[in-house]
């Protein structure tokens, strides 16, 4: 204690090294140097040819094997993977990091291509819980339905399911849109942060359960609202958004989008909306 | 974390043991501890099928005392005495390990009392009555328990098996799935989750003279069920009824002589994967229990929350 220094300014306990400062509630912001591009190395990304296209019957490996499989052809540059005999195994497709075409020719288990970052996923089966989990970026569509936690904690890209899900899809969910041919459970929405969520069928009670902030879009009829959910009137610009995200997702061609009920957060947390505009734009 | 699977042919017979293992078999990463199949087998419909146990299973990581093979002798001889007080008639008897038995018997009165009576002698344990009703559960893996039991060859129309992770109770036959659901013949249940309010319902249903082997929760789905059939709901009544007086987290399967059903609590908490056709319905905690018997492809869904299904046969 004898060796501290104190001056005027400084209090007693910022001499020990435990510094305080005022929150503003803006987020930290971190700037590219183009002199240190190798330290911005991207650990397991590859260049990739969409023209070099491969099969890969996983029939006889576990996921691991397949996984790792699928990272080997894309270090050999293979940018369009169809992935044959999937049946309904867990974990498949996980954590690709480039940009990549990868075609499942049937149904995934559990955490289907999850924290993904970039490649177009398209799945010609079914999909378990909590498909494309935590993904941040690209594009994943479902042709049939899918499992409970469908697109949990999404961050970023487009999630697609063409028929029904299970309950809480978009559970936690912090960026990105998950869109929703067919019906949706319980617990749509739930806890959820940011982002956009669209459901052309019917929802299951509690929808938008706890969420912070974000939106839900209804074609269908809603089981019962969750606490802190509100209905908000629809505006033109919710209209030729969805529009525009439906043909993109080449659903719901003939969809009346203006009868659709747009779902928001009736409570703000108290810091929340403290994000400078281009902030909040860029978390979005 | 258990895995639970069924299936159910409409309008014809098959293969139903090898066809549960298999099920049973991709789903032992949910439950490693024990495994149990209620097979509803082409029985000739005739005599009543009792299967029981005189203790447990000592080996495999149980969790029971070891008691000397002896005292189950002495167990199954008193089993015998009661069945003639009782007037049942002895058809066939079967031991299946040293603490197992089955029994094909002849009987025509209550079988409530029967029951109690059977089960006042010492670690004695019906798992099962039924006509077609086949109800085997042990430690081990699904492929162990059909070789143990010799359960490949068994045809039926339908069946519900469970993988169990033991949470809630020890590792033991007692505890194991299915439960048979005392005193009605041909009536079973498994049950993936977690019961919160058993104790509650327990005492209630214990005041009625329903009776609990275990201390497992899921024991509490089968006499629930039980109590309501006996006070004339159906099948389909009762299950929809559990939905609210059953708290917690739970998907669970029931079957009966000629019928398979399912429910999902309303928080749909617990996973459950269906496949349904005009001639199979086959489902099961994961995808790759059904990919299991059927390697093409297929069109599955999950159940919404608060569902209730039955099939008939």
């Amino acid at each position: 204690m004898a060796n501290i220094k104190t001056n005027e300014n400084k209090t007693k306990a910022q001499s020990m090294g435990l510094h305080t400062e005022v929150l503003t509630g803006k987020t930290q912001q971190k700037f590219f140097n183009p002199d240190e591009a190798e330290n911005f190395y991207y650990w397991g990304t590859y260049d990739v040819d969409f023209n070099k296209r491969i099969d890969l019957d996983v029939n006889d490996l576990d996921c691991k094997e397949a996984n790792k499989k699928i990272d080997e052809l894309m270090s050999q540059g293979y940018g369009t993977i169809v992935i044959k005999n999937p049946q309904g195994k867990h974990s498949l497709g996980v954590g690709v990091l480039n940009k990549l075409n990868l075609i499942f020719e049937g149904s995934l288990g559990y955490f289907g291509v999850g924290s993904i970052d970039g490649p177009t996923v398209r799945i010609n089966g079914r999909v378990g819980w909590s498909c494309a989990e935590n993904m941040m970026a690209g594009k994943v569509v479902i042709e049939k339905n899918a499992g409970s936690c469908f697109g949990a904690a999404v961050r970023g890209g487009d999630l697609i399911c063409k028929g029904s899900v299970g309950a809480r899809t978009g559970i936690d969910q912090k960026g990105g849109t998950i869109i929703v041919g067919g019906d949706a459970g319980a617990f749509t929405g739930f806890m959820m942060q940011r982002g956009r969520i669209i459901i052309l069928g019917n929802v299951g009670i509690n929808l938008g359960d706890s969420m912070y902030d974000g939106t839900i879009y209804v074609g269908g009829k809603i089981g019962s609202f969750g606490s802190d959910a509100i209905e908000s009137p629809m505006t033109k610009s919710d209209i030729d958004w969805i529009k525009r995200k439906l043909k993109v997702a080449e659903i719901g061609e003939n969809f009346d989008v203006t009868k659709m009920t747009k779902v928001v957060a009736g409570k703000k947390l108290w810091n929340y909306d403290a994000l400078e505009p281009t902030e909040k734009k860029g978390a979005i | 974390m258990c895995g639970i699977a069924g299936l159910i042919h409409r309008g014809k017979s098959s293969n139903v043991g090898n066809e549960l293992q298999a099920m049973l078999q991709a789903l032992k990463h949910r439950g490693p501890d024990s495994t149990g199949y209620a097979l509803y087998a082409d029985n000739d419909g005739q005599n009543f099928i009792m299967r029981f146990k005189v203790g447990e299973n000592v080996g495999e990581g149980s969790s029971s005392v070891n008691e000397d093979e002896s005292v189950y002798d002495k167990r199954k001889e008193l089993v015998d005495i009661m069945l003639k007080n009782l007037g049942a008639k002895l058809i066939k008897e079967e031991k299946l390990t040293p603490y197992s038995y089955r029994y094909e018997m002849k009987y025509d009165d209550d079988l409530m009392e029967f029951s109690k009576k059977i089960e006042s002698i010492e670690s004695v344990e019906i798992l099962s009555i039924g006509k077609s009703l086949e109800l085997i559960k042990d430690l081990g893996d699904a492929q162990a328990v059909l070789d143990r039991y010799d359960l490949g060859k068994v045809t039926g129309t339908h069946a519900i098996g469970h993988a169990r992770m033991a949470t809630e109770s020890g590792v033991d036959i007692k505890s194991a799935h299915p439960f048979w659901g005392y005193p009605f013949s041909d009536v079973s249940v498994v049950h993936n989750g977690q019961l919160t309010n058993y104790w509650n319902n327990r005492r209630v249903l214990e005041n009625k003279g329903m009776r609990f082997m275990s201390e497992c929760d899921s024991e509490l789905i089968a006499v629930y069920l039980a109590e309501k059939m006996r006070n004339g709901a159906t099948l389909e009544e009762g299950m929809k009824d559990s939905l609210s007086g059953l708290d917690g987290v739970f998907t669970y399967f029931v079957a009966t002589k000629d019928s398979l059903g399912m429910a999902k609590d309303t928080m749909a908490a617990k996973p459950l994967v269906l496949y349904e056709s005009d001639e199979l319905v086959a489902m099961g905690s994961e995808e790759i229990a059904i990919r299991s018997i059927l390697p093409h492809e297929i069109d599955t869904y999950d159940p919404f929350d608060g569902e209730v299904k039955v099939w008939q046969i």
